[in-house]
């Protein structure tokens, strides 16, 4: 499964970590990661350190996320980026947009 | 799964050819038992001919008959069925091996040993049958996609050609502009637009959709439309952007965005305004190979809400010869056959080898084209380069058609002011220039007219309202310093106004408009100013710089400064076109 889940401890931050290629092949899954209307989350944490490749339509999935998660007031932290998958982050400019670390 | 499972058990049209009466006897009656229709013949030959007729689902064939032998007819046969798998079962009494061998090479697909076993005939006979549905359903889907795909492929010629029309190449064939784009490139989501504006210089934007296919043309549509009709009304980069930025967060569902730039050459000013939100860094190449990275420095399109997008660009001062790269991620992914990918790597080493007599667009394609190993048709980047030329030197723009010069308003006069804030966050120019278009004598003259109204507004606002030098304009480090007083003093603007005042009239043979320009500052000693009082000699002291007031001079009958000299009336004429002309251009 490229795609993983966990609650971190304090039960509020969702954990998607995400392995392999990062395209539109995750479409679904990616959002079956957070579509499950787990109404204690406040957090989530994309973990991106297995990640090898991101493509525009990862971007899309990772708006998609923000807009579920409320939009401007939505709290997202995107972290462990290799060196390729930063650079299409920051072209993009989406440290405007997220958390990245 | 009921339908298919009947399907296994439904009873099948067998051919049998057997030379030998009672084997074909003995069989047929056991298939016929099992429920299954039987056609019987006695030789190759007859075989082929009701296969031909009759078409059955499954053959068994004896291996040595006369008139034509097994063989022969089991070749015949799969050459008869086509694309249609029809098992072929070879009766025989043979055993050695090579023999064996030579039926399944003439096309049998197994054997069955004399004398019959039912049980073994039935589960073959079951065995091949489900390869043979198996077979029929792949054949069906594969059609069905073949169709499918078919009819997409029509579906996209003719999208292409609604999307051509109104994105059409604007001025992308001007001598200045080089481009490389696949014509199928806007269902890999690349656009390429190009205008040039009224007032002079041009406007290019280049843009990536994520996506493919027909959402990504979909998207574009609209780009284009908004891009082409406010260049066309003399609307900066700016302007363009914010609307294009406003349409697409609308339209397009999150998620989906475009990656672009806009680039707004001014090739009076010799100046680059560059914004890029999300393409690769653009580059700025001057003839002495020094070179300027143009990174992304904003969110793609159709991301951020209206309030909260950044259409701010980079402003930069470029000469003729300069010229300006921009590309989109396509080129970098340029992979060769090992998997490896082009990338910025091979943009900067390719900049960096560039000779001062390449042009750096040719030595980018050459470049890529050497990586990839191959030209492909269905390449996906698309690669665009800017010259900045003398202003002269630019052909200007084919005229629409001239309707008739008498329609239209002829007798009017408006007033328009704008105040305050407002100064810093609206241009009335394509408003005003808008105005004056519904005049069809005025209509082929709108960079005419559009600069005048340009010169107008920017002296009025910039050394007027704002009181900024222009002097400081002529130095690199003052350029940047000129645009970001600019800014600051536009936020405290309290009491200021700019006002314009349109008069047109028609005479006997044309017409005349009026333009009468006030603004809220100290205005400027225009008594003693030099090329007010001579006409030559461009000054670079005081309000106007001589450039926009030679400019002014050059275009306008006449120019009359009021007041203190923050009131300024410039008359233009236009004469009706020649008959002959008239009947030309229809």
């Amino acid at each position: 499964m490229p795609i993983q889940t966990r609650r971190d401890d304090d039960g509020q931050t969702l954990v998607i970590r995400i392995q392999g290629r990062f395209d539109f092949s995750t479409h679904q899954a990616f959002r079956d990661a957070y579509e499950h209307g787990d109404p204690d989350i406040r957090n989530y944490l994309v973990d991106l350190s297995e990640t090898t490749y991101l493509d525009s339509s990862a971007l899309g999935m990772l708006l998609l996320l923000r807009d579920y998660a409320g939009g401007d007031s939505a709290r997202i932290v995107i972290e462990n980026c290799n060196n390729d998958v930063r650079r299409i982050l920051s072209i993009s400019n989406f440290e405007q947009l997220f958390n990245i670390r | 799964m009921d339908d298919s499972v009947a399907e296994y058990n439904s009873p099948l049209r067998i051919l049998i050819a057997d030379d030998s009466d009672s084997d074909r006897l003995i069989l047929k009656t056991l298939l016929k038992r099992l429920g299954h229709e039987v056609l019987d013949v006695a030789n190759g030959l007859d075989a082929v001919s009701v296969f031909q007729r009759e078409a059955p689902d499954l053959v068994l064939l004896d291996a040595l008959m006369p008139v034509m032998d097994g063989m022969e007819a089991a070749r015949q046969i799969k050459f008869l069925a086509g694309e249609r798998l029809v098992p072929l079962i070879f009766l025989t009494s043979l055993s050695e091996a090579g023999a064996l061998a030579r039926c399944l090479e003439a096309g049998g697909d197994d054997f069955l040993g004399k004398p019959y076993n039912r049980i073994i005939i039935e589960a073959k006979i079951k065995a091949f049958n489900r390869m043979r549905l198996m077979h029929q359903a792949l054949s069906d889907q594969r059609d069905l996609i073949r169709e499918r795909n078919r009819q997409l492929t029509e579906e996209q010629e003719i999208a292409k050609r609604v999307f051509d029309n109104v994105a059409h190449s604007g001025c992308l064939d001007a001598a200045n502009i080089r481009y490389h784009a696949s014509p199928q490139s806007i269902f890999n989501g690349d656009v390429l637009f190009a205008s040039p504006r009224p007032a002079g210089g041009m406007l290019i934007f280049v843009g990536d959709f994520t996506g493919h296919g027909l959402p990504a043309a979909i998207g574009a549509m609209p780009v284009a439309e908004i891009f082409y009709g406010m260049a066309n009304k003399g609307f900066n980069g700016q302007d363009v952007l914010r609307e294009i930025n406003q349409k697409l967060k609308r339209i397009l569902p999150t998620g989906m965005f475009c990656c672009g730039a806009m680039i707004e050459a001014d090739f009076k000013l010799n100046q680059v305004q560059i914004w890029n939100g999300g393409l690769p860094d653009g580059w700025l190449i001057r003839p002495s190979g020094e070179r300027l990275a143009l990174p992304s420095r904003h969110l793609p399109l159709g991301i951020l809400p209206p309030d909260q997008f950044n259409a701010e660009f980079e402003r930069v001062g470029a000469a003729p010869g300069d010229r300006v790269l921009m590309m989109t991620d396509g080129f970098l992914e340029s992979s060769d056959s090992a998997g490896n990918v082009f990338g910025e790597q091979g943009v900067t080493a390719t900049l960096d080898r560039l000779d001062v007599s390449d042009h750096p667009f040719d030595a980018m394609m050459s470049a890529v084209h050497r990586f990839t190993g191959h030209f492909e048709g269905g390449d996906d980047l698309t690669l665009c380069s800017l010259e900045m030329v003398y202003e002269a030197g630019l052909a200007t723009l084919p005229d629409h058609a001239v309707p008739s010069a008498l329609a239209g308003p002829a007798e009017w006069r408006c007033t328009y002011e704008i105040r305050e804030r407002t100064l810093g966050e609206f241009s009335p120019l394509p408003l005003l220039l808008h105005i004056c278009m519904e005049v069809p004598g005025l209509r082929r003259k709108s960079g005419e007219i559009y600069t005048l109204l340009a010169e107008l507004y920017n002296n009025a606002l910039e050394h007027g309202v704002l009181e900024l030098p222009s002097e400081w304009k002529h130095s690199p480090e003052g350029f940047g310093r000129y645009y970001a007083e600019r800014n600051r003093r536009l936020a405290n603007v309290e009491g200021h106004y700019i006002r314009f005042t349109l008069h047109h009239s028609l005479k006997p043979d044309g017409g005349r408009l009026r333009v009468v320009c006030e603004d809220s500052g100290r205005g400027f000693d225009f008594h003693n100013h030099p090329s007010v009082a001579a006409g030559i000699s461009p000054t670079t002291s005081g309000r106007y710089a001589g450039r926009g007031l030679l400019l002014l001079k050059r275009l306008a009958e006449t120019i009359r400064f009021h007041e203190q000299g923050n009131h300024v009336e410039i008359a233009y004429d236009w004469q009706f076109a020649r008959t002959a002309e008239n009947r030309d251009d229809r």
